[in-house]
């Protein structure tokens, strides 16, 4: 392993400059890069990736990276966020996950996407262990961008539970995912259980993942590793979107990965006042919970459920 | 007459309600004017200028003639929290329109505001800058509408128009979600975030009626306007922060510069050293300039319209 100051971000006079580190494993060929946190509270993308670190060390070690193999680990590029708790550039509020592929003589955010992406560039596969705009539990899966450039299949090798497609919205045309593909990586998002609090039996299963992908393409040899799951591929279109017509207190009945039968209740809307059920949250129809909103009080209009159908 | 544009009930006793002021003249149904502000809580400048032409057209009542509708506040939560964004909300409320049915609630609004300004002769959206950057009184027009939009633009009695390029994620914002349903829309960029600059809100009002003088929406002459500059984004320089630090600047807003003019220093206050100096990489107007002292590497700290001027 070797580690590598990618870049500083300049932050005097009143911080110090703060380094972006890469750890480098195997050849100098860029086979494949992972980013792990780019926003202020990505706690769990950041630790799957230090884990993948720790993997990849001993593995180095014990010779099991095949010869022509380049490993990139980038842990974290968001601690400028990150010690300061905020999850997006605390001066202005903006994401760099909304700046790619960045501009080098543009604003901060831009060119702090400039120069990740000046790392990751180039590798033939690319995952991106990332959080969604809202907050909420996830099955843990795979994600990719219908582009029109992207190998479905190859995300079936992670052996996680589910692999999801999306068409991308316009805003998604600013995201590292997107621009990864368009400048031809193989392009995975890869999302845990969790963002903001450390899940270790998610960590586990996501580097795991990783470890099972590398394998499967035969970069790393002789590793055991836990078999994976016959990962099951589904639209986006195809989830079912389970959303509130009141607001109020939001107590669930059953969790993410729950089998729920059509007009199971699986959540309740109750009065903030009262405590009585303004709205009973149904199963439109047979499924399996694959998202569920992450929050003590909701408003009305809002997802709440996503269900995988059958 | 205050009308609801769209609703939704907020957690707690609260319903969150988009809200417009419809000022109607004679043939109420043969022309509509939405004026549209307050999409981003800290761009306060809409604000005077929906209050002050709500009553400028009331005493102008009887010469109007259609309708006009004004949104002073689209993001209404922002606007009471001092928020840019939308509180509790990852994406820019300028980034989920045309909105949805199926996604969050800020989706569901943006949608509904969508369906609400749709088919009005003209909407002009009127933004401030943020909080770091002061503004000359400009319209911002895609490459793509341009040929549309340029000729009514004239009339809006604003200092510059400006054509820029079109980029994929701008496909979200109102304006050209609007656009592209066949409503013509105007974005209006001017002064400064959280404050109010009266001049600039007056020069717009000033616009508005022109614009509707040219829509024959007002039974008078058109009020005299100055002609604005026309630029593309080859006519624009930027020039940002290299360093991070305290921002001093040695120029004024509004100012015309010679190209390798200062502009201004970085400084650093822990050594009382200058981290840098920015000079001007154009002769030009400096339309653009730093308003909040502490910048970042990379912080934008002018823009220089340059060319024949």
């Amino acid at each position: 392993m070797k580690r590598k100051t990618l870049f500083t971000i300049d932050a005097q006079p009143y911080r110090q400059p703060i380094p972006v580190y890469g750890y480098f494993f195997g050849s100098e060929e860029k086979t494949l890069a992972v980013m792990g946190a780019i926003r202020g509270d990505e706690f769990q993308q950041m630790y799957t990736a230090a884990k993948l670190v720790q993997e990849l060390t001993r593995l180095e070690a014990e010779g099991k990276i095949i010869g022509d193999c380049g490993l990139l680990v980038i842990p974290c590029a968001g601690q400028f966020s990150m010690n300061v708790s905020r999850r997006f550039w605390p001066l202005d509020n903006t994401d760099i996950n909304r700046m790619f592929p960045g501009y080098d003589k543009g604003e901060t955010t831009q060119r702090l996407a400039w120069r990740i992406f000046e790392a990751l560039k180039g590798y033939t596969y690319g995952i991106h262990l990332t959080s969604l705009y809202l907050s909420g539990d996830f099955i843990p899966h795979i994600r990719i961008m219908d582009t029109g450039w992207q190998e479905n299949a190859e995300g079936l090798d992670f052996g996680l539970p589910y692999l999801i497609t999306r068409k991308p919205r316009p805003y998604d045309t600013t995201t590292l995912n997107y621009n990864w593909q368009v400048w031809e990586t193989r392009t995975f998002s890869l999302y845990t259980k969790a963002t903001d609090f450390i899940d270790e039996k998610s960590a586990q299963e996501a580097t795991d993942s990783i470890l099972r992908f590398l394998t499967r393409h035969g970069f790393l040899k002789d590793v055991p590793l836990p078999e994976g799951e016959a990962t099951q591929a589904v639209s986006e279109k195809n989830l079912v979107t389970i959303r509130n017509t009141c607001g109020g207190i939001l107590l669930h009945c059953r969790p993410t990965s729950s089998q729920v039968q059509a007009g199971e209740i699986i959540a309740n809307i109750v009065d903030p006042y009262t405590a009585t059920v303004l709205e009973e949250i149904r199963a439109p129809q047979k499924g399996t919970i694959f998202f569920a909103r992450h929050a003590q009080i909701i408003a009305a209009q809002t997802i709440v459920f996503r269900l995988i159908p059958g | 007459m205050i009308e609801e544009v769209v609703s939704a009930h907020l957690p707690v006793g609260e319903t969150l309600r988009i809200q417009k002021n419809r000022i109607e003249g004679a043939e109420p149904k043969k022309r509509r004017l939405a004026i549209v502000t307050g999409t981003h809580g800290d761009e306060l400048e809409g604000q005077y200028v929906a209050w002050q032409l709500a009553r400028v057209l009331k005493k102008r009542q009887p010469l109007l003639r259609g309708t006009v509708d004004i949104y002073p506040a689209l993001n209404p939560l922002g606007i009471s929290t001092i928020y840019r964004g939308l509180p509790g909300f990852d994406l820019d409320m300028n980034r989920i329109f045309p909105g949805s049915s199926e996604e969050t609630m800020y989706e569901y609004i943006a949608g509904g505001i969508i369906e609400d300004i749709a088919g009005a002769d003209l909407c002009i959206d009127i933004h401030a800058s943020n909080i770091f950057l002061r503004e000359i009184p400009q319209v911002r027009i895609n490459e793509q509408s341009a040929e549309m939009l340029l000729p009514l633009a004239k009339f809006l009695n604003m200092n510059f128009l400006w054509v820029h390029s079109a980029a994929t994620v701008l496909e979200s914002t109102l304006a050209y979600s609007l656009n592209s349903l066949g409503t013509p829309t105007l974005v209006v960029e001017m002064g400064v975030g959280m404050r109010i600059t009266k001049s600039y809100g007056d020069q717009l009002i000033t616009g508005i009626l022109s614009v509707m003088s040219q829509l024959f929406m007002l039974e008078e002459p058109c009020p005299p306007v100055a002609p604005p500059i026309v630029s593309t984004d080859g006519n624009v320089a930027f020039v940002n922060a290299n360093a991070s630090g305290i921002f001093i600047p040695r120029v004024r807003h509004e100012e015309r510069v010679e190209e390798g003019q200062l502009l201004g220093l970085i400084a650093d206050p822990l050594s009382g050293g200058v981290r840098e100096e920015l000079h001007s990489p154009a002769s030009g107007l400096i339309f653009t300039l730093r308003e909040y002292p502490v910048v970042n590497e990379g912080s934008l700290i002018a823009r220089i319209l340059g060319g024949a001027l």
